[in-house]
């Protein structure tokens, strides 16, 4: 918002008085210029005073945080007698169980670790040399078998070896997203070359099959046929646990979505790009690899951006194939008899921390946008 | 002489080029698509004959009965008298519409000009089924799911469940996202702002997550049915559903419904007739008062004539819970407003982008040509905007119809819900996955026709 001050050359002064002037003119522009507008103007106000002082009233000025008696601080169930509104303290003490689920509370500085080291790179690749040396890329793009690694533990270092049963929480849906983000990008790219390739018709068939089929039906089918179908495709002695399995469904769900995201990448880089390198006698991998592909990534950077939030959000399906993810927690944690019917606190929490990482994630996608905007004019 | 001979290009030999090898490729991707499927397929068929499994659709038949609760039940229409008449005479009206269509712009009439052909299309499209259906009435025959059926007839139901809850979302999705788009560019700052919120809010939290919120939010804050909130006097509201009137038709409400359907048909027409005419001679005729006129003066007749075609239901408190009259339950409740809030909020943004691809231009000329603000949106900017908002808008729809399965995790009995609990109960998971792809599928080719459909007239009538 401007406010014109007239005499703009004057150094600022404190004019209470004109500041006023200038806010009722504002208010009177944007608020009220027209009946229409002060009608529309007062039900927003009555909407917004509703929906904040509920919300304060409910998780502020009668919620209950911790319970002080006798010089301790608790956060157990005697925190919440008699308030009417929510009980913070049920999500203080079971803080764990949401960020880790059930894994192995001594064992906790692993997952820390790897998450820590995934943040490092990723703060590490803002230097644009960085993110062009091997020594990050190498490591970021093998992100998946290392994180896996630690958080299940290998003969080294004599680490303790962690079932996936007991992987949950936050941390299983981090490494559900991330992973299936980073391992669904071959796949993504391999099936949207092969969907526009104009000599070789049965692989577009196949690409064109694969990518409609993928679309046109529900996560939770595909995620239910990769834990109840899959191990029957599997010779006898195959066991793939259930987190993997999971984690494979996913992996082809988003391939599919991240192959029309590449296509229309590449559907935006003009003809020329590649004919010129033709004539250059670069081949078919070489004009994609170097010329193509490069291209058509930055400019789908945004649209790549709000899938993975799309695929991060679609995580928390895995609690309907019995998985313990973020969202599942709310039931395990409201299953305990000392905290039964506290679940609209845990929807609450839960909604908010996904909230955080979505808006974030978008919001950083908005921003690389308009720099790409002005970079390509 | 001596450098041409030396210079010559090394013959390239056949299986350097292009051409070969993709042949090549192709074929050795097929073999090993197929070598992957035959793997997939023996190693199944090992699985299954050792665990006795039989495979194949046979269980969904009579013998076997289905012994599953379904909460909520929706009749299945039969393919055969009335509703096949009714399918029949829709095939042939949208047809035969699209061949008048074609043979009128062959001939110099253009479909968006020549009133008689645009009558024509109405009167087959719209018409044709509503007589046909009128004439049909007696005749339609449905089937129940109770736990005596067998398995097909569960898994139909759960199919009705997720159109019906489809349809319903789809609609009430489109008008939020309407409202809510076109209030983020609102001039007022606070309404602009206000919107935003809503968007950024419901977008950025998974749908799962706000379904289980309505849920618990439903069970865990509405009265028991003892202690019920009336709405209005005429409705109840506690944690087991939200409770309307029902109406109920009597003797001639379908001469009723029919009277109706050809006012509003008749309407339309006299619509396009008036729009026609200010074309031709920019003389605007009456057309408010007239089609209110028509719109009461009809079905009024035809009220008086033949006597009241509904009688309200109302829901009576009786033993535990209510009797009668329209009941929603709190999973259709809850599963539908985590829909209409979540797809609102994507369809606001479509149709705000929609609206600012129009150029500034278009509004500038519109208010300088004298139109007030509202017909500059109405006349100018929507219909423009609506080329930009309909292909996205379409896959918000289909996105839409895939999530209502999420409804499986708070119980509404919709396809997936069904069909996991069939799972369970016969152990046929293939042919359940098979089952529920081929719908989806099906749901996905039937949306995306009709909006192409659609989308195809917006550009007519835009040219």
């Amino acid at each position: 918002m401007r406010i014109e001050t007239g005499q703009s050359l004057q150094p600022f002064q404190f004019d209470a008085p004109r500041l006023a002037r200038a806010a009722l003119r504002w208010m009177r522009q944007n608020l009220f210029n027209s009946w229409f507008n002060s009608l529309l103007t007062v039900l927003a106000l009555a909407i917004i005073y509703e929906v904040v002082s509920g919300l304060a009233s409910w998780g502020l000025f009668n919620a209950a945080l911790f319970h002080f008696a006798d010089g301790t601080i608790s956060f157990g169930r005697d925190a919440c007698e008699g308030a009417t509104g929510a009980c913070w303290a049920f999500v203080v003490s079971n803080w764990y169980l949401f960020f880790f689920g059930t894994y192995p509370y001594d064992e906790r500085w692993r997952p820390l670790l790897a998450f820590g080291a995934i943040i490092v790179l990723g703060l590490v690749s803002i230097h644009p040399r960085a993110r062009k040396s091997w020594w990050v890329r190498g490591p970021f793009l093998a992100s998946p078998v290392w994180v896996l690694l630690m958080v299940r533990g290998v003969g080294v270092l004599d680490m303790q070896l962690v079932d996936s049963a007991n992987w949950g929480g936050l941390m299983l849906s981090l490494i559900l997203g991330t992973i299936g983000i980073v391992a669904s990008f071959p796949i993504g790219i391999l099936l949207a070359l092969g969907r526009r390739s104009k000599k070789m018709p049965i692989i577009k068939a196949l690409c064109v099959v694969y990518i409609e089929v993928i679309r046109g039906v529900p996560l939770i089918t595909v995620l239910f046929m990769s834990s109840v179908v899959l191990p029957l495709f599997l010779p006898e002695g195959f066991n793939l646990d259930k987190v993997l399995r999971a984690q494979v469904g996913i992996i082809f769900f988003s391939g599919a979505y991240l192959a029309e995201v590449v296509r229309g990448g590449l559907q935006a880089i003009p003809n020329g790009q590649e004919e010129a390198a033709h004539a250059l006698g670069l081949n078919y991998a070489r004009t994609m690899g170097f010329i193509v592909l490069p291209q058509a990534l930055r400019i789908m950077i945004p649209s790549l951006v709000s899938g993975a939030i799309g695929l991060f959000k679609d995580t928390s399906l895995v609690g309907i194939i019995g998985l313990i993810d973020f969202l599942a927690i709310a039931q395990l944690s409201t299953g305990n008899p000392t905290w039964i019917g506290r679940n609209v606190e845990a929807y609450v929490f839960i909604a908010a921390v996904y909230w955080l990482f979505c808006f974030n994630m978008s919001r950083y996608s908005m921003r690389l946008e308009g720099r790409l905007k002005t970079g390509h004019a | 002489m001596k450098s041409e001979t030396t210079a010559q290009v090394p013959h390239s030999v056949f299986w350097r080029t292009t051409e070969f090898r993709s042949i090549v490729y192709q074929i050795v991707a097929l073999a090993a698509v197929v070598a992957f499927g035959w793997w997939i397929v023996d190693n199944t068929m090992a699985n299954l004959a050792k665990r006795g499994i039989s495979s194949g659709f046979g269980f969904l038949m009579p013998p076997t009965e289905a012994r599953l609760p379904i909460g909520e039940t929706t009749a299945i229409p039969l393919l055969r008298g009335g509703f096949l008449y009714v399918v029949l005479a829709l095939a042939f009206g949208w047809i035969a519409s699209i061949l008048l269509t074609r043979w009128g712009r062959g001939h110099g009439h253009a479909a968006g000009e020549d009133l008689r052909i645009q009558a024509g299309v109405v009167g087959l499209v719209f018409l044709l089924p509503m007589l046909v259906l009128y004439a049909t009435r007696g005749d339609f025959q449905t089937v129940l799911y109770d736990e005596t059926k067998p398995y097909l007839i569960a898994v139909l139901t759960g199919v009705m469940n997720t159109i019906k809850i489809s349809f319903v979302g789809c609609v009430l999705a489109t008008v939020v996202g309407l409202v809510i788009g076109i209030a983020r560019l609102s001039s007022n700052w606070l309404v602009a702002r206000l919107s935003e919120a809503y968007v950024e809010t419901f977008r950025n939290i998974p749908l799962l997550l706000q379904m289980l919120f309505w849920y618990s939010l439903v069970l865990n804050t509405l009265p028991p049915v003892r202690q019920s909130i009336r709405l209005f006097g005429i409705g109840e509201l506690n944690n087991r559903g939200v409770y309307l009137p029902n109406p109920i038709s009597q003797g001639p409400a379908p001469h009723f419904l029919l009277s109706v359907g050809v006012a509003i048909l008749a309407i339309y027409v006299y619509s396009r007739f008036t729009k026609r005419h200010q074309e031709r001679t920019g003389e605007q005729l009456p057309l408010l008062y007239p089609s209110l006129g028509v719109l009461i003066v009809l079905p009024g007749l035809a009220w008086l004539v033949l006597g009241t075609p509904f009688q309200f239901e109302f829901p009576v408190l009786k033993g535990f819970n209510f009797q009668g009259g329209l009941v929603l339950s709190p999973e259709f409740f809850s599963v539908l407003v985590a829909l209409v809030i979540y797809t609102g909020a994507f369809i606001a943004e479509i149709v705000r982008s929609g609206i600012q691809a129009v150029t500034k231009g278009q509004r500038e000329a519109a208010s300088a040509v004298g139109l007030r603000t509202g017909l500059v949106m109405r006349l100018v900017v929507l219909p423009q905007a609506l080329r930009v908002i309909v292909p996205p808008l379409t896959s918000q729809f289909l996105n839409l119809t895939k999530n209502s399965s999420l409804a499986v995790a708070i119980g509404y009995p919709e396809l997936v819900s069904v069909g996991g609990t069939v799972l369970n109960q016969s152990g046929q998971a293939i042919e359940i996955i098979l089952i529920w792809m081929m719908v989806y599928l099906t749901f996905s080719l039937l949306i995306s026709l009709f909006m192409n459909w659609y989308n195809a007239k917006v550009k007519l009538v835009e040219r």
